[in-house]
């Protein structure tokens, strides 16, 4: 009675080719980054070992270790997220609890759009107009701080935002009539069960700000420092410039070395990553409403 | 305030001005300007750029010499000249052809994982999608310079393999996880019920993409697009590492070249701060700007487009 008709059968053949065809472009789009972390590993596995971690970079930076680079880019994480993570939580408190529909809202919403699409380099130009030479913090881990602080914003802006919208709006609305103010219910209600949420943009950001190179350029890494910053008003090497120094302005490097920084490099962003992802996981699997 | 110190009068009990009050007042504030900042500082990049840029804007910029003409020569002591067309040249080739690349693929892998793939397979795709966003740009810049330069040598027979090819290459794969992401929001804001009526009347799958969801989804995929472009327009390391960073107006892909963004990142380390050089990178960063914040300011408009009409 349901025989197929050889247009059903026409039909499903061409479905299925179809479905083969996205999924063939969807694996030729994610294969080139497991191809780019298996030759890291495999170039830059031999490189890695503690002392590789610990110890200065030595010969002109054609041997040694990377120790300076790595705790600068601690500094520059750590400073940046001093000043973004309490605007951006800010701006996202505004936009998610207090903002009306109007055109300041959506100029902001254009703003983090903007401040998120800006190339890097545009940002470094801000960073040494603003920071380096207008503020006089000179090139600083303050100078590269601040601009990458104002680079990565968007990031915790929009994963805030999410965070906090997706409270159920009668947890406050039940809050408000017990007499509660707006920001009582923000701080007993809408934060504890959202911070979660913010937590992974936070990781989130940290993964970004660490691998950023171009902001840090001309605003406060150097190329080589023999000593470890001592302030932020220090200079610092960093894991990001290190990468390109080493494997585009130095003569004489061995192979593997830019190879071992690259890889130690990506390993901190993606374990950032995975920390942020398998958070939201968690989050997801736990949530009771 | 124990309530018991209260004023007992009726109209006054309602007005509760204590300290819980003016907290609530003041964080009001705070967080104002924590949403307004976002306006704050990306005034504050036009107007810091523009500051250090404007001295050559005034005393020395020709629009016809600076973007009708190829010759980038400011170091040169006799007569320095500033034309970036070709910086705009080897800009708009590498971007092009990351678009080449990126565009079928991200639209592909949006349309597989929004309308095929389901539970495991799709978390997974979704995963290595956002990985592949993570990638710091000065990894991909040394993956363009150890391992695809060798690599389009040997293939192609060419003495040098930094070039559009390279940099089209890895600056497609960079853009290609915002467009994957953003065109399979679209996808996903097509109503169900668009799918489920043309399945009623007998369309297979495929037809459903074609005839209905995708023409549903144009503005969004637009506007993914677009922010593809922006990205790749202002990707600075992978295409200074990638590029071979030499002035040509290209005219094959194996041609290296220089990008706008590579130019102002090279060259600024080397010049005296507020000299005429100086000042000309950072009227390149203004032009910079202005392209992106336009090619934003589109890709907003055409998403707000799509959302007014539903």
């Amino acid at each position: 009675m349901f025989a197929p008709t050889s247009l059903n059968a026409r039909n499903r053949r061409t479905q299925k080719l179809v479905k083969l065809l996205f999924l063939l472009m969807t694996l030729l789009l994610v294969l080139p980054v497991l191809m780019i972390l298996g030759v890291l590993v495999a170039r830059g596995g031999p490189m890695l070992s503690v002392e590789f971690l610990l110890t200065q970079p030595t010969k002109g930076m054609t041997a040694g270790g990377i120790f300076p680079a790595l705790i600068g880019t601690v500094w520059l994480v750590a400073v940046a997220l001093l000043v973004s993570v309490p605007v951006g939580v800010a701006a996202a408190v505004y936009l998610s609890e207090y903002a009306p529909e109007n055109w300041l809202t959506r100029t902001i919403n254009l703003a983090i759009i903007n401040l998120a699409g800006v190339p890097s380099i545009v940002h470094a130009l801000f960073g040494v107009g603003a920071f380096v030479l207008f503020f006089g913090f000179g090139t600083s881990i303050l100078a590269a701080s601040l601009t990458l602080a104002i680079m990565t914003l968007p990031v915790v802006i929009v994963a805030t935002r999410e965070a906090l919208q997706a409270v159920p709006k009668a947890f406050r609305e039940a809050c408000w009539n017990m007499g509660a103010t707006r920001w009582q219910t923000i701080r007993r209600v809408v934060l504890p069960n959202s911070i979660s949420g913010i937590l992974t943009g936070i990781i989130l950001e940290v993964s970004r700000t660490a691998g950023e190179t171009a902001p840090i350029m001309f605003t406060g890494a150097a190329f080589f420092l023999p000593f470890l910053p001592q302030s932020v008003f220090d200079q610092t090497m960093a894991m990001s410039l290190h990468l390109f120094v080493i494997s585009t302005q130095v003569p004489g490097v061995p192979e593997g070395l830019p190879y071992g920084v690259a890889l130690v490099l990506v390993l901190m962003v993606l374990a950032m990553n995975a920390l942020s992802i398998g958070f939201r996981m968690w989050l997801r699997g736990r949530k009771k409403w | 305030m124990p309530a018991a110190d209260r004023p007992r009068a009726a109209p006054a009990a309602l007005d509760r001005r204590d300290l819980a009050w003016v907290v609530d007042k003041v964080v009001e504030i705070l967080v104002f300007v924590g949403g307004v900042s976002a306006i704050v500082f990306i005034i504050g990049i036009f107007v810091f750029i523009t500051g250090q840029g404007l001295g050559f804007i005034t005393a020395r910029l020709d629009p016809r010499e600076f973007f009708g003409t190829t010759a980038w020569r400011p170091t040169s002591e006799v007569h320095p000249t500033y034309g970036i067309l070709a910086l705009i040249a080897g800009t708009a080739s590498v971007t092009g052809l990351a678009m080449i690349v990126a565009v079928p693929f991200s639209l592909g892998a949006a349309i597989f994982i929004a309308e095929f793939a389901t539970g495991k397979v799709r978390e997974t795709l979704k995963v290595l999608v956002e990985l592949l966003a993570a990638i710091p740009s000065v990894v991909w810049g040394f993956v363009g310079l150890s391992i695809m330069n060798p690599l389009i040598i040997d293939l192609f027979d060419v003495p040098v393999g930094l070039n559009v090819l390279n940099a089209g290459i890895i600056l497609g794969l960079m853009a290609a996880p915002i467009m994957t992401t953003i065109a399979e929001d679209a996808l996903k804001a097509v109503q169900d019920g668009y799918r489920e009526a043309a399945e009623a009347l007998g369309a297979t799958r495929w037809q459903v993409i074609f005839k209905v969801v995708l023409p549903a989804a144009k503005n969004g995929l637009a506007a993914a697009i677009l922010l593809g472009v922006g990205r790749g327009f202002g990707e600075t390391m992978a295409v200074l590492m990638a590029s071979g960073h030499s002035i040509n107006l290209p005219t094959s892909v194996f041609d290296s070249v220089r990008a706008l963004t590579a130019t102002v990142a090279a060259e600024l380390g080397e010049t005296a701060v507020g000299s005429e050089h100086y000042r000309a990178l950072f009227t390149i960063g203004i032009f910079l700007f202005m392209v992106t914040f336009l090619i934003n300011l589109t890709a907003d408009l055409i998403i707000r487009g799509t959302g007014s009409k539903r």
